[in-house]
């Protein structure tokens, strides 16, 4: 294991400095400078005193000195400062990652708990008519432009019905809630996105969840205990399910940097300052030292998640081992 | 082909994207009005006679710009997934083909590109030399080979061993022969439900795209940009935010279903 | 982006359809509007006394990012810290300057000294006294090198600064400079909590400590920032407890948000103006307030382009575009159309100038004697065999730009020239486009201070990578009554400038001068004592107050 671990780090670590160094030239060599938003078309503002600011940002050092010093504080854990507001940046996603990661989580649950029943009873006679009117509703879904379901959803549930709010995540009074009524609100605010988030993305996990099921359905063991005279239902849920599921656990894995990914589109049209908006935000304003510590973040809970997965497959399916794999 | 006529979605599927094709390439002929022409007079009415979908805040009409913004957003669909299945069908061949150094170092930057999350490479370059059709499809493009790498890569792990493969190294073909000709046709399948899902994506990209003002630029009409502009205006003329949005989910779901289609009929081989 | 120095809770409201037009002052003349607007003040016959409670919540599209005002660069910043800062001047509502944490001042005859008296009443949120020490304490910020402040220019011209007792200031010039007061108008900062502190970094950047109307509660990053009454202003504790600034990023949530009455406060677009908050509950739950922003829109040549130099096609593309219909068809009528760089009610305008009448004929017959026609006949204008085509340059995300390319694209078809138009992000734009000058025609918009002083903008020194005279324009008389305008003290004097100014540029035409468009504020009909006046609504906010059967945010905030 000790052996794979570091086969692991091995294949994997210069992926992450290629990450570094690509995502690195990529915003530095973008035109615009991250003194820009402050200093930019101000009349006010003298051609002297943006200089200034450039040499107080480091600006002016060329760009290989720009990224040593970049990874020289990373491999203390420091990400620095953003240019923006001159705060430490791991402050800054700290702030955003609770939100960002209740979202995500409750999207995954429902998406889960919408999933594998679908898909499991989809299975059961595939192309029959559950199935077909199952397929397209989830199709709908991931068809849909997000930011359009959203604002038909927030136009008829918020303004016609007035049965929810339309954006934000707390009421005005949150503050001066109990903690059950503070729970509360938070999940009502958070119905609509929430909500939405698993209907625009649950077309994957129930395809996937069908076809693992189609697959495991139509193993021996099953028509042995269909034979055997068990219910269908044990069948399924008990026999099928155990088995179906292992592919969609390997995928929790790989789904590990999305977790933390909030997007841009949901955060900017329900006014959720989540980890999309500090990232879309950062590029937009060439804040480098956000951009390039979220983009690094993500890398990493990418290899993690990849590792989980391939270990995940290993426990799963011991003809896989070390050597096989590029 | 019978098979997949088998499946009615897949066949519905089908037969909504070829009517759309048609209208995309007839759009001079089919659109009522000239898509750019701006009448101010005119402006915001609600869908009658002369503007069946209604017209937009200068007056142009909603439905010849849907025609016209259907030939962008196919186009930029296919364009985008074509970029994407060549380049992923090359390193794909190369990296399962070859495999060794060649299939580690490709394999790492398959991984590497993946990891770089695909809205912060859509931002970062368009935002950087400036929205263009041309360049929207190339960015889309470029960030969506990775699976079709992948696919093709696996494909070729398993037919290389295959006795047709290895009888063609025997004859002494040559390498480039034995890709093209006897594996790479055998690993097409999967390319294909990949890529016609894969121009439904496309279209949604540049849909996001748009939400973020760094879709297709004005006047040149495509799904993505009417529904954006339209959405300013939802309170007063929801035809405007209904009509793109619809012609979206029924394309992308027209490519979905037939994608699954395919999918299925090949599963059944 | 654009700053707001002097108080104004309207901040947000201006902001929106001048995204990206920037310089120090938001608010604007405000001029009523009679059939839509429906007056609390001259409505209720006896007013009652007003009563302290409930909260406003102003809905924003951008959050803030530093709360002090010498860093504050973005309009969210700027109007968060107007409510808890305050300089030592301000304009009151008739546009005059006057004392405000100063009581009284005095300039000496060569312009060249200003001496303010402050008040002495004035305590810090945190008890300690406003003195003499604060201003030069912020005065020496301002233009400390270390100090992240893009606003040490205009304190270029100070020779020194004494503090001669706990509550006089003597400010000495190098040299006259008449923008000085305006620049003194910067929110105050408090030395005994920041001396010895690196103010790029400090905490207090986000937990400011002011002298203003209200004091900072808590800052939500990306959702909300919220502010309570002061209760020992120096003016009187201000009758809404509560300041509650949310931020919505996305413009049509801002709209539903208005529409459920989420947000008391926010600016609309042209199109919801006319067309969208007519409804009976809208116009029972809102009022709408309707004046011209202090800034204009234009279309600005690359002088360097050899079409371009010829004043003729300057002056026959004036006469192609038809303003009035930009401000019909982008702007719904809510605009005026501009002849130079001030609006109406600046002093700076010259009312003897008309706006130059549309005319494509007289515009094609101009464009003919500078040599370029339609010789062969393909239905656009050449000359020595190359047609008229040039791309129009502007910035991606504003809705109201991106129209009103479209419609002069068409315009200008009509006389024959083939118009492209390429909008690009903001920051490239800068740097690649506008710095390096490479563009032929850019739509931009300019904000614009109180003063009339353009020197930044059309002296001929002012063409540097980075300088705002980007268009390259250069007129001596023009250089010198900048330079003139800026030295004198007069007013008379400097009305007469600043009309000479306005007359060049117009019969220049470095850029055509499109419009003024209006600010479109929109606000809960339960506040009163709303009175509308030339700097906006914002400034008696301390003044406004909700009776008490109307009042949506009971309890909460007891001090």
């Amino acid at each position: 294991m000790t052996r794979y671990l570091l086969q692991q780090v091995l294949h994997r670590g210069p992926v992450l400095l290629l990450i570094t160094v690509i995502s690195f030239g990529i915003m530095h060599l973008a035109p615009g400078k991250p003194t820009d938003a402050a200093t930019q078309f101000n009349p006010k503002v003298s051609l002297e005193a943006r200089q200034r600011m450039e040499q107080l940002y480091g600006l002016d050092q060329p760009l290989p000195r720009q990224y040593a010093h970049w990874m020289g504080r990373l491999v203390r854990f420091d990400f620095g400062r953003s240019f923006l507001d001159d705060r430490p940046v791991t402050e800054k996603i700290l702030e955003r990652l609770p939100i960002t990661l209740t979202i995500n989580l409750w999207s995954l649950l429902l998406i889960l708990g919408i999933a594998i029943p679908l898909g499991v009873l989809s299975a059961v006679r595939p192309n029959g008519l559950f199935d077909r009117l199952t397929t397209v509703l989830v199709f709908i879904g991931y068809s849909a432009p997000s930011f359009w379901v959203a604002l038909l959803c927030m136009a008829w549930f918020g303004v016609t019905l007035h049965w929810l709010p339309i954006s934000g995540i707390h009421s005005l009074d949150y503050e001066s809630f109990g903690m059950i009524h503070r729970w509360l609100d938070t999940g009502w605010h958070l119905i609509l996105p929430v909500g939405i988030a698993a209907f625009t993305s649950v077309a994957g996990m129930s395809r996937y969840m069908r076809s693992s099921m189609v697959d495991v359905l139509r193993q021996d063991y099953i028509r042995t205990a269909r034979a055997k005279g068990v219910s269908e239902r044990r069948v399924l849920f008990h026999h099928g399910l155990r088995n179906g599921l292992l592919p969609v656990i390997t995928i929790l894995g790989l789904s590990l940097p999305d977790l933390i990914g909030g997007s841009v589109i949901a955060e900017t049209i329900f006014s959720i300052p989540g980890m999309g908006r500090l990232f879309y935000e950062a590029v937009m304003a060439r804040d480098y030292p956000v951009v390039m510590a979220l983009v690094t973040i993500g890398a990493v809970l990418t290899m993690i998640g990849n590792f989980l997965a391939d270990a995940g497959y290993a426990v799963a399916d011991p003809r896989i081992r070390v050597e096989s794999r590029a | 082909m019978k098979a997949l006529l088998g499946n009615r979605l897949a066949v519905i599927g089908a037969l909504t994207l070829a009517a759309l094709a048609v209208v995309a390439i007839a759009a001079r002929w089919v659109a009522p009005h000239d898509p750019l022409q701006v009448n101010l007079p005119d402006a915001l009415l609600a869908p009658c006679r002369a503007y069946p979908l209604g017209t937009d805040q200068l007056g142009r009409d909603v439905l010849s710009r849907l025609i016209y913004g259907a030939r962008i957003s196919l186009l930029i669909g296919f364009i985008a997934v074509g970029i994407a299945v060549s380049i992923g069908t090359v390193v794909g061949a190369l990296a399962g083909f070859y495999g060794g150094w060649l299939d580690a170092i490709l394999m790492r930057f398959v991984d590497t590109m993946l990891s770089i999350p695909t809205i912060f490479l859509l931002l970062a370059i368009i935002a950087v030399i400036g929205p263009s059709i041309e360049l929207i499809m190339v960015v889309i493009g470029l960030t969506s080979w990775m699976g079709v790498a992948r696919l093709v890569r696996a494909e070729i792990l398993s037919l290389k061993e295959r006795e047709f493969v290895l009888a063609a190294h025997v004859l002494g073909a040559s390498s480039w022969r034995v890709i093209t000709k006897h594996l790479l046709p055998n690993a097409m399948g999967p390319v294909l439900v990949s890529a016609t899902l894969g121009v439904g994506g496309a279209i949604l990209s540049e849909s996001v795209l748009s939400y973020l003002g760094l879709g297709v630029q004005p006047p040149t009409p495509s799904w993505g940009n009417i529904l954006n502009e339209g959405r300013i205006a939802l309170g007063v003329a929801w035809w405007l935010t209904l009509a793109p949005g619809l012609c979206i989910l029924t394309t992308v779901l027209a490519f979905n279903l037939l994608g699954e289609g395919i999918r299925e009929r090949l599963s059944r081989q | 982006m654009e700053r707001s120095l002097n108080r104004s809770a309207l901040g947000a409201a201006g902001r929106r359809q001048h995204d990206r037009q920037r310089s120090w002052f938001v608010s604007a003349i405000l001029v009523l509007v009679p059939n839509l607007f429906f007056s609390p003040v001259a409505s209720a016959d006896s007013p009652p006394p007003p009563t302290s409670g409930d909260a406003i919540v102003v809905g924003s599209i951008g959050d803030a990012s530093r709360l002090l005002p010498i860093l504050a660069t973005d309009s969210a910043s700027g109007d968060i810290v107007g409510l808890l800062f305050n300089g030592l001047l301000k304009y009151n509502e008739r546009l005059e300057i006057v004392g405000d944490l100063a009581e009284s001042w005095t300039v000496s005859e060569d312009g060249l000294t200003f001496t303010f008296h402050l008040r002495p009443n004035v305590r810090w949120h945190d008890g300690a006294a406003v003195t003499a020490r604060d201003v030069e304490f912020t005065y020496r910020k301002l233009i400390d090198p270390n100090v992240r402040t893009p606003y040490s220019s205009s304190y270029e011209l100070v020779q020194s600064l004494d503090v001669l007792d706990d509550h006089t200031v003597r400010i000495r010039y190098k040299e006259p400079f008449a923008p000085a007061l305006e620049s003194w108008m910067m929110g105050v900062i408090p030395k005994h909590l920041l001396e010895g502190q690196d103010l790029n970094t400090t905490p207090f950047l986000r937990k400011p400590v002011g002298h203003g109307p209200y004091t900072f509660v808590r800052w939500k990053t990306g959702e909300l920032i919220e502010l309570k009454a002061n209760p020992d202003y120096f003016e009187h504790r201000p009758y809404i407890d509560r300041y509650l600034y949310r931020i919505i990023p996305d413009e049509a949530t801002l709209f539903l948000e208005l529409l459920t009455q989420g947000v008391d406060l926010s600016s609309l677009t042209p199109l919801q103006y006319r067309r969208q908050t007519n409804s009976p509950f809208m116009q029972r739950a809102y009022h709408k307030f309707r004046y011209p922003s202090f800034g204009f829109t234009y279309l600005g040549y690359n002088l360097q382009d050899e079409r371009f130099k010829d004043i003729r096609v300057r002056q026959a593309i004036n006469r192609a575009i038809d303003k009035q219909a930009l401000i019909e068809g982008v702007l719904y009528g809510l605009g005026a159309i501009a002849t130079g760089p001030y609006p109406k009610e600046s002093w700076g305008y010259d009312p003897s100038i008309v706006p130059t009448p549309y005319d494509p004929r007289a515009a094609k017959a101009l464009l003919a004697e500078a040599g370029w026609s339609d010789h062969d006949g393909d239905g656009w204008l050449d000359r020595n065999g190359q047609r008229f085509q040039f791309t129009i340059l502007t910035n991606q995300g504003n809705e109201v730009r991106r129209q009103v390319a479209e419609l002069i694209q068409q315009q200008l078809k009509a006389v024959g020239i083939d118009v492209k138009i390429r909008t690009v992000e903001w920051s490239t734009f800068v740097h690649e486009f506008i710095d390096k000058r490479r563009f032929e025609a850019v739509l931009l918009g300019w904000s614009l201070s109180r003063d009339p002083d353009l020197y930044d903008l059309f002296h001929s020194s002012k063409t540097k990578e980075g300088e705002y005279n980007f268009v390259g324009y250069a007129n001596p008389d023009v250089d010198r009554l900048l330079l003139e305008g800026r030295r004198t003290f007069d007013h008379e004097q400097r009305v007469r400038i600043y009309h000479d100014v306005h007359r060049h540029l117009y019969e220049d035409q470095p850029y055509t001068f499109l419009f003024v468009s209006d600010a479109l504020p929109m606000l809960s009909s339960r506040f009163r004592n709303v009175v509308p006046t030339p700097i906006g609504i914002g400034y008696n906010f301390i003044d406004w107050y909700a009776p008490r059967s109307e009042q949506r945010y009971h309890a909460v905030m007891q001090q």
